[in-house]
């Protein structure tokens, strides 16, 4: 699916392998450069094109250091140099907004203003459908603050009984961020939240920070950053009709361990990336922090921009990885030769085959958050109710992540379908009715929220983390997975490997 | 583990006396009436005096994170320890349920505390903080690789701190625990050169002397060395990364 919406690229923006090890600056790290880690069977030898668009090379840089560079005003930064670098966008929510306002207005004073109103994007989305006091007081928080500062990108929720009568209201931030406009490439979006490297699909630079540094950048628009290396994942070859981009991220995952890529960059090319749509890239960057990434990056085309085109005006300049650039490894894969994935509890690195784990018993199955609650992961859950024509065998809760993704759940014909939206295919299922927009039960939350595993339960979930408790049961076992092996499972009862119905 | 690198000059040999708590009050006095207070501590136990103004001398008392624990020799943590595993993530550190604490609130400060560490499985018998009580006895944790990973609540190293935690040694950290960490000062993320998750038990008495990087473990009797903190160090000691960026005259002092 993700694949056909997308040409063919006529060309690749990196050398021959070989180019690799060559590093243009003597300041680089040469022990490294050359590394290599094969982890499937090579890959088709890529084409070449020229080093177009990455400007002067005299000093060869990854896309990472570019962003950070550019950002911090100088001609250059090398992994491990800390440097100041200007914000684009700050982006925060009802979790941390509070703190990192009460940081801000304890270090820079009750009347200070923020460095930039319309550089700041907050977004209620984790506990807003909670009749929690607590939970519902810290949106009202948000609205005090953004009425104050009259910042311009404030989606907010007054009436929490529907959400549809709340035009502003979006849903998961990083959705939203990306639906909004905001995810822009060659520049630097922190946010109060460590998925926001999901933006990193764009070829922006985007980390997660804390209250701390976010309360920092809210008054001076700059923060402190080291410039991390880049580990560069080449991932060839056609994406197989079973696996989608959750697929290759637990295998990414499961290759380099949940701190693999710790203090790093993951840069993620190659013929099958540059197929991907841009929620299935969004899907890739999106977990590069379950392997302890600081930021996951994806060099913009075409696909990039004709998705940006009636999102946004501001002008942007996208930066590339330079032909000479060191990277600290780099793993290669070939796609065709993958399978269906499942990350077991309780670690998104424990990795085996959907296939592998048949015999396991399953009590709910989840499909949601920013990992794996956007439009294309309901159209994939979709599809696979729809081959296999049966009632799922467990409850199947379904949580659009934003207001726009659950519009198109109710309102997008499903290929192939005769013209039925998702719901429609849902409800034939069996499924729960999607629910309102946000990060749902992927985090547990407060005690009333939808779907929260209150029981010691086994789920298979399109979210992100399998921690011991992350939905919300100390005891709880989450089995992460894309929405094929979610939807597959919840036919079965059975972790199930999707190829049973999609062939 | 290189975290801050000096691009500001540090006071040379900033002398400090170990505390639990990093915190400090601004010696100017501020137009602020603000009842945020991000490093806020026990009032009863709040003697914060140091001034960012002086040159090198910097003047801190500490807080005994819980009268079980004390603190002795400058540059030293001492007390019990609670030892964890491998991958001790956010959720275990604080479940999301309890992130609707907002850190920068005195109270809310002190609840979050009384959470900490309570998302660690039934495996766990003996817990970080027994049940009715609201500080742990451990003031320091000793846990594997890649402590805290997960989220990028500050909620996390904020429970921690409040809950009379002092420090983390650590095999290895994720990097947003660590800088958060820093970035607060609530408690001092310490590395190690051995797994000492394998090598101490719950309860043992430790110390950590900061200045010699090592561990004491008192109970068996044996030395650890420790990773030193580098560039870190100085952040945490002057309390955060505002009181260290005004120290170094990376933003202006008020």
């Amino acid at each position: 699916m993700a694949s056909s919406l997308v040409p063919p690229p006529t060309t690749s923006f990196f050398h021959t392998k070989k180019d690799l090890s060559l590093s243009a600056s003597s300041q680089r790290c040469q022990k490294h450069a050359s590394r290599r880690v094969s982890c499937s069977i090579a890959a088709p030898q890529q084409t070449q094109r020229q080093p177009s668009t990455t400007g002067s090379v005299k000093t060869a840089m990854t896309m990472t250091e570019k962003i950070l560079a550019r950002a911090a005003e100088k001609e250059k930064a090398t992994p491990g140099d800390n440097i100041w670098v200007n914000v684009d966008v700050l982006m925060t929510h009802d979790v941390c907004g509070p703190g990192s306002i009460g940081i801000f207005k304890k270090e820079f004073g009750e009347d200070a203003k923020v460095w930039d109103r319309e550089k700041l994007v907050i977004i209620p989305d984790h506990y807003i459908f909670t009749s929690d006091e607590r939970a519902n007081r810290n949106v009202d928080i948000l609205r005090d603050f953004c009425q104050e500062q009259n910042i311009k990108y404030f989606y907010d929720i007054k009436d929490l009984s529907n959400f549809k009568v709340n035009p502003d209201y979006k849903g998961v931030c990083h959705v939203a961020l990306a639906q909004e406009g905001h995810c822009r490439p060659g520049e630097v979006l922190l946010g109060t939240d460590s998925h926001t490297c999901t933006a990193g699909a764009f070829g922006q630079f985007a980390t997660g920070i804390g209250n701390t540094d976010a309360g920092f950048v809210l008054g001076a628009g700059k923060l402190l950053l080291k410039v991390p290396p880049t580990l560069r994942f080449v991932l060839d070859g056609e994406m197989p009709s079973y696996l989608l981009a959750k697929d290759l991220i637990l295998q990414i995952i499961g290759e380099i361990s949940v701190a693999g890529a710790t203090y790093k960059s993951m840069e993620f090319v190659g013929s099958t990336v540059e197929s991907l749509t841009m929620e299935e890239r969004m899907t890739l960057c999106n977990m590069v922090v379950e392997a302890g990434g600081k930021n996951g990056v994806i060099p913009p085309d075409n696909v990039t921009y004709k998705y940006l085109e009636d999102k946004t005006s501001v002008p942007y300049e996208p930066v590339y990885s330079d032909q000479q650039a060191s990277f600290l490894s780099e793993y290669r894969f070939d796609v065709t030769k993958l399978e269906p994935l499942v990350a077991k509890p309780h670690s998104p690195d424990n990795r085996a085959l959907a296939r592998e784990c048949k015999d396991v018993k399953i009590n709910r199955v989840y499909i949601g958050s920013c990992t794996g609650g956007k439009t294309e992961d309901f159209m994939a859950a979709a599809k696979v109710f729809l081959a296999s024509g049966k009632k799922v065998k467990v409850p199947t809760f379904l949580v659009p992540a934003t207001q726009k993704v659950w519009m198109d759940v109710y309102s997008l014909p499903v290929p192939g379908s005769g013209g039925k939206t998702c719901s429609q295919i849902f409800e034939e299922a069996g499924c729960d009715t999607p629910a309102s927009p946000s990060c749902g039960a992927c985090l547990g939350g407060p005690k009333d929220t939808y779907a929260r595993m209150n029981e010691p339960q086994v789920c298979v979930s399109t979210t992100n983390r399998n921690f011991p408790g992350r939905m919300g049961h100390r005891e709880g076992e989450i089995y992460l997975a894309s929405p094929y092996t979610a939807a597959a499972s919840a036919l079965t009862g059975y972790v199930t490997d999707p190829r049973e119905f999609l062939q | 583990m290189s975290f801050f690198s000096a691009t500001a000059t540090v006071p040379q040999n900033p002398t400090f006396v170990s505390s639990n708590k990093l915190s400090f009050s601004l010696s100017s006095s501020s137009p602020s009436t603000s009842s945020f207070n991000f490093l806020s501590f026990p009032s009863s136990q709040s003697i914060f005096c140091k001034s960012i103004t002086a040159s090198s001398q910097i003047a801190r008392a500490h807080a005994p994170p819980s009268p079980a624990t004390t603190t002795t020799a400058a540059s030293s943590f001492h007390g019990i320890c609670y030892v964890v595993g491998d991958n001790i993530d956010t959720d275990q550190i604080i479940p999301a349920e309890h992130l609707t604490l907002v850190p920068s609130k005195p109270d809310e400060y002190e609840k979050l505390g009384s959470f900490a560490l309570i998302g660690l499985p039934d495996s766990y018998t003996v817990r970080f903080i027994e049940p009715g009580e609201t500080k742990t006895k451990y003031s320091i944790v000793i846990g594997g690789a890649n402590f805290g990973c997960g989220s990028s609540r500050e909620h996390a190293p904020v429970a921690l701190g409040a809950s009379g935690a002092a420090a983390v040694v650590a095999e290895s950290y994720a990097r947003i625990f660590f800088r958060n960490s820093v970035a607060t000062g609530e408690v001092y993320p310490l590395e190690s050169e051995t797994r000492l998750c394998e090598e101490c038990h719950t309860g043992d008495v430790v110390t950590v002397e900061l200045e010699e990087n090592r561990l004491i473990n008192h109970t068996t009797g044996k030395e650890y060395q420790l990773k030193p903190i580098g560039d870190a160090g100085p952040v945490i000691e002057a309390g955060g990364i505002f009181a260290y960026a005004r120290k170094t005259g990376m933003i202006p002092t008020r």
